[in-house]
């Protein structure tokens, strides 16, 4: 087991599209290991992804149930994730591992349908609601290359059109 | 050594002022940290943290120019520091038909909660006959939202204002 160093922008390699795992095998279930131990090791977070210590493969590992009162499916690894359907938009304040110091408030699907694989390949599939869909959203983004400073609103934004149900 | 100024300017907006100021700034050797422009009442407002090697006088001199523009700039040195980000983790809501008083009895009562106000905005729509008037705030709290929420209704009560108290849950990953 070994913890992973993360990466923070301005690495330019948090930038880079990564790419789909393709053999199941027990490196890549050693790897895992390695990425929960530096998500549960490093600060308090909701998830993290592969490109952030460095590996450009399709892996998350997402886990909202930290949170008190959010509906959750666990601790969850996710290879080669895909969201099928979405519905919805919320903005909310995110923040990132891989961007120190910083939050503001990125725009989300409010329900998501995802379809991935586990550590040995077989296929999974759930819906997705509020905070844990959100986390995926964001843990997916880093596989794209993309950081939630690529999709900030205003705050005024979230004043604006915020919904009271 | 480098020192921190809060530049303020105040004047009529028009385009390419924040051009104008921080081309000034920067070729005076300033750096630029925090910053908040926003147009209040037709009315451009900024607020810069500008770290500057020279005193007082020197940024004087360096934001004269920027001056005789017709926009108004006051300067003072500070203590600033960067990468201090407080999060908020509360939001509250205030709205209602305008009337004195809805920002000064609202963070009152917040105050007596000892809710630490980080950004607070406030507009007025509506229209000339029935204005509106809308409170945001954002704060960073130990009371939990149902007590906030309890102590506001009092005060929705009071003046037939409406009042919204929602959790701030920043995600991190
Ligand atoms: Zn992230």
């Amino acid at each position: 087991m070994a913890r992973l160093e993360i990466l923070t922008f301005p690495d330019e390699r948090l930038k880079q599209v990564s790419q789909p795992v393709e053999t199941f095998d027990d490196r890549l279930r050693q790897f895992l290991r390695d990425l929960e131990e530096t998500m549960d090791g490093g600060p308090p977070s909701v998830g993290i992804a592969a490109p952030q210590v460095g590996r450009f493969e399709r892996i998350l590992l997402v886990d909202v149930s930290i949170k008190p009162k959010i509906k959750n499916h666990g601790r969850l690894f996710l290879i080669n994730p895909r969201i099928v359907a979405e519905q919805g938009q919320e903005v909310a304040r995110e923040g990132c591992l891989s961007v120190p110091d910083f939050t503001g408030n990125v725009s989300r699907a409010e329900t998501i349908e995802l379809e991935a694989q586990d550590p040995y390949g077989s296929p999974l599939s759930f819906t997705m609601t509020g905070f844990e869909a959100r986390a995926v959203q964001h843990e997916m983004d880093h596989l794209d290359g993309l950081l939630f400073l690529d999709r900030l609103v205003s705050r005024r934004d979230l004043f604006r059109r915020k919904k009271y149900k | 050594m480098k020192n921190w100024f809060m530049v303020t300017l105040v004047g009529q907006d028009k385009p390419g002022i924040v051009a104008a100021v921080t081309r000034a700034l920067y070729e005076g050797g300033c750096n630029l940290g925090e910053a908040s422009m926003v147009r209040l009442g037709g009315m451009f407002t900024i607020m810069m943290m500008v770290e500057y090697g020279g005193d007082e006088a020197g940024m004087v001199a360096l934001t004269a120019p920027v001056e005789s523009t017709g926009l108004r700039i006051h300067i003072d040195a500070v203590q600033g520091t960067l990468h201090r980000h407080i999060e908020p983790n509360i939001r509250v809501t205030v709205y209602g038909a305008d009337q004195a008083g809805i920002v000064c009895e609202t963070t009152e009562a917040l105050a007596r909660l000892e809710l630490n106000i980080i950004n607070l905005e406030t507009d007025v729509g509506g229209t000339d006959e029935q204005p509106i008037y809308i409170l945001h705030i954002e704060g960073v709290t130990d009371t939990t939202r149902e007590d906030i929420e309890t102590a506001l209704a009092e005060l929705a009560r009071r003046k037939h204002i409406e009042t919204r108290v929602t959790s701030i849950n920043t995600l991190i990953g």
